[in-house]
């Protein structure tokens, strides 16, 4: 290995690492404050990416009835509880978000499809259909049972996977697709080659956690994110809505990961089931981070993306071994410096 | 009188109800889902297109699904075996799989049809034939071609799975006799989102060719790559890459790409006088009917070969046993054995105790990507 070898490795790192670090302060988001260990959250990418795809080749992609069936559910289920309480105002709204607004974005859908030329609205409906299915996800499978144990939620967690890597199957069929966002252009810096691409998924990257940071650190929802992190009880007698704190926690997940999914659609061919696999990474990355620590999370995330590329390197048939074996040592220094606290013990 | 037609009628009505529940059965358990959906998907497509009998006798295929896990088709062929009592099983997708599924055909003596390779030695495969190519024969093709081109050393990357393996391995069987060195072995997962290591270290062993090992869209992520980073040799795939959604996804970049495949994926190209053409044309033209135009594919062209082996067996074994008997089963394998000149989708079958495949060169072809279509290689 000579220096031009290990710069084009680190340069592959940072850039897988950077998604994955979008990734892993995705999971604390919703760890925190739900205390959900969120395995669908790849299936968002996978998600955005073949909707994407499918929106390019001019056809309307199957999430988008996802999107309606998930609303009619709910508006089912709210639309009754607000009917039989006699809350007229709060069934409009229901209503407003759960049906009118799905078939808003389906129409959007549509005709986004019929624009094949037109990547900023595609990349905008994309968004617009893969965002709302967070809430929507949290409002069915979990809101229900949301003071189980992370156990019981995590088990949760992993049949909504496998239920949505079902439907992403039935949607989009067994073949990966690529999208094409960016130009291929490229220029030399050095003996490195940088893609546009690349470069704009590290700005993304960056953007999106800088605005992550405002969010938690200036605006009132940001505080009330962070409030019902620390003390769930704490953050309700002080007024704020738990249920809001969590739907916002599962929107911004399913934001971050529809955002990773159309920037890694041009790089890599992506499947129904490869979210899974980059979230895991990221999930790795978030461990490192000890999983509540957004910092951490995102240098951790940084750690895999190295360790993947120069183990490709070295010892390609172990590559996967080596970044998944990484969290052992992690997981051992943690469980001997940190004291445990039972989260059975919270009131 | 009338009684005894009466009594003779209710027995030819009984006779002709038991005729019809002997139908013979076949099982299938087939993953079109999980990781081969994307194969799957087709094998299993196959079935629509299948005739209703088998022999001449009428047929009923029982479908099960096992999500590629050979687990579940461990089950799947226990169910179809003792509950079904199938007199022959067809299966699965993955080499895991159908060695499951072959292991339990042979310890239940139930002639199977393989649609995927199986990993068991001889003596553990009486019962079992497969329609497939077998990789060495594929790769031969990729080899022959190499030596052609007076390639000298080649470089590989393939699946970190058992399909990279049998692939290397089919490679190094026919590379090493030709004098063609393997530079690398480089592995990568089809849900890898880069490919940049491996793809330097190839580049830095600079080898005349590179085969890839990988299947479908999958065999696209490496070719790219070594496109994007300046590598301007010959790049060869296997036969487990043709179909249409690898072009698509690769796009410019695999533009040339090689590749050994049955005669179904071209068989409007192949001369007048191959074998192969009529059944494979027809079966394509059938296929794209129901299936939409470009969907073209091996996979279901393997179903269907293991149909057309059932079919020829079973007229010979009707003749000597009923079906859904153990006589019937050892009948039909012993007429699979016996199999000559069986014209297939992929290829010319010739079964011998031997050699259970028996495929032979006419069952493969090099297409290569030639503006944005798999075309015949000349």
């Amino acid at each position: 290995m000579n220096v031009t070898v290990a710069l084009w490795l680190s340069q592959d790192a940072v850039v897988n690492g950077s998604i994955y670090a979008l990734l892993a302060l995705a999971l604390v988001v919703v760890y925190t404050v739900t205390r959900v260990i969120f395995v669908p959250q790849g299936e968002f990418i996978s998600y955005a990416a073949l909707s994407l795809a499918t929106l390019q080749s001019g056809a309307v992609p199957g999430t988008v009835y996802l999107l309606i069936g998930g609303g009619l559910l709910i508006a089912v289920l709210d639309g009754s509880a607000a009917l039989r309480k006699r809350k007229f105002k709060r069934l409009s709204a229901v209503l407003a978000e759960n049906l009118v607004l799905p078939f808003a974005i389906a129409g959007a859908a549509w005709w986004a499809a019929t624009r094949p030329d037109d990547l900023l609205i595609q990349v905008v409906v994309t968004l617009a259909i893969v965002t709302p299915m967070g809430p929507m996800l949290y409002r069915l499978a979990f809101q229900p049972v949301a003071n189980a144990s992370v156990l019981v939620l995590l088990i949760i967690a992993v049949a909504v996977h496998y239920m949505m890597t079902g439907f992403g199957l039935v949607f989009f069929g067994g073949e990966g697709v690529r999208t094409h966002l960016f130009p291929s252009a490229q220029f030399q810096l050095g003996v490195l080659n940088i893609t546009v691409q690349s470069l704009a998924i590290v700005a993304t990257s960056l953007v999106l956690i800088v605005l992550l940071a405002v969010l938690f650190g200036r605006t009132v929802y940001g505080k009330a994110l962070r409030a019902t992190a620390l003390n769930r009880v704490g953050a309700r007698l002080v007024g704020i809505s738990t249920e809001f704190s969590s739907r916002l926690s599962f929107g911004l997940a399913a934001l971050i990961g529809a955002v990773s999914g159309i920037l890694v659609s041009p790089i890599t061919t992506i499947y129904y089931d490869t979210g899974f696999i980059i979230s895991l990474k990221g999930f790795v990355g978030a461990i490192i981070g000890g999983m509540t620590n957004y910092p951490l999370a995102a240098l951790g995330s940084l750690i895999v993306g190295f360790l993947e590329s120069y183990s490709s390197f070295w010892a390609s048939a172990f590559k996967e071994s080596i970044v998944f074996t990484s969290i052992i040592p992690v997981l051992l220094w943690r469980s001997l410096t940190s004291h445990r606290l039972e989260e059975d013990d919270e009131p | 009188m009338t009684r005894i037609l009466y009594s003779s009628l209710v027995l030819a009505v009984a006779l002709a109800t038991a005729a019809a529940a002997k139908d013979i059965t076949v099982g299938l358990t087939m993953g079109a889902t999980g990781p081969g959906a994307s194969l799957g998907i087709h094998y299993k497509n196959a079935f629509q297109l299948m005739p209703k009998t088998l022999g001449g006798h009428p047929v009923k295929f029982i479908i099960l699904e096992d999500k590629t896990d050979p687990a579940e088709a461990a089950k799947n062929a226990h169910k179809l075996i003792s509950e079904d009592k199938v007199d022959a099983i067809m299966g699965s997708v993955s080499v895991p799989s159908t060695t499951q599924i072959g292991q339990i055909a042979n310890e239940t003596k139930t002639p199977m049809i393989a649609l995927a390779p199986v990993a068991l030695p001889p003596d553990k495969r009486e019962w079992i034939f497969v329609t497939p190519q077998p990789t060495e024969l594929m790769m031969g093709a990729v080899v022959d071609d190499m030596k052609k081109k007076g390639i000298k050393t080649v470089g590989y990357i393939g699946f970190s799975d058992s399909w990279g393996d049998i692939v290397l391995k089919a490679l190094k069987k026919h590379a090493e006799p030709a004098g063609i060195k393997i530079l690398t072995d480089e592995r990568y997962a089809r849900a890898d989102t880069s490919v940049a290591g491996q793809v330097i270290k190839i580049l830095a062993a600079d080898p005349d060719a590179v085969v890839v090992g990988g299947s479908g869209t999958g065999g696209a992520l490496p070719h790219i790559g070594l496109v994007e980073r300046g590598y301007k040799k010959p790049i060869y795939h296997n036969h487990g890459t043709v179909n249409r959604e690898f072009i698509k996804v690769g796009g410019k970049a695999v533009e040339g790409a090689i590749a050994p495949t049955g005669p179904l994926i071209v068989p409007e190209e192949l001369s007048a006088d191959n074998p192969v053409k009529k059944v494979a044309t027809d079966f394509t033209k059938r296929y794209e009917q129901t299936f939409g135009e470009g969907t073209r594919n091996a996979f279901a062209g393997y179903s269907y070969d293991g149909y057309l082996l059932l079919d020829a067996a079973a007229a010979i074994a009707l003749k000597k046993a009923q079906p859904g008997t153990p006589e019937f089963r050892q009948a039909l394998r012993d007429a699979l054995e016996g199999l000559k000149n069986v014209v297939g989708t992929h290829g010319v079958y010739n079964i011998t105790p031997t050699n259970h495949n028996g495929l032979d060169e006419r069952a493969r072809v090099l297409v290569h990507v030639d503006n944005g279509v798999w075309r015949l290689m000349q």
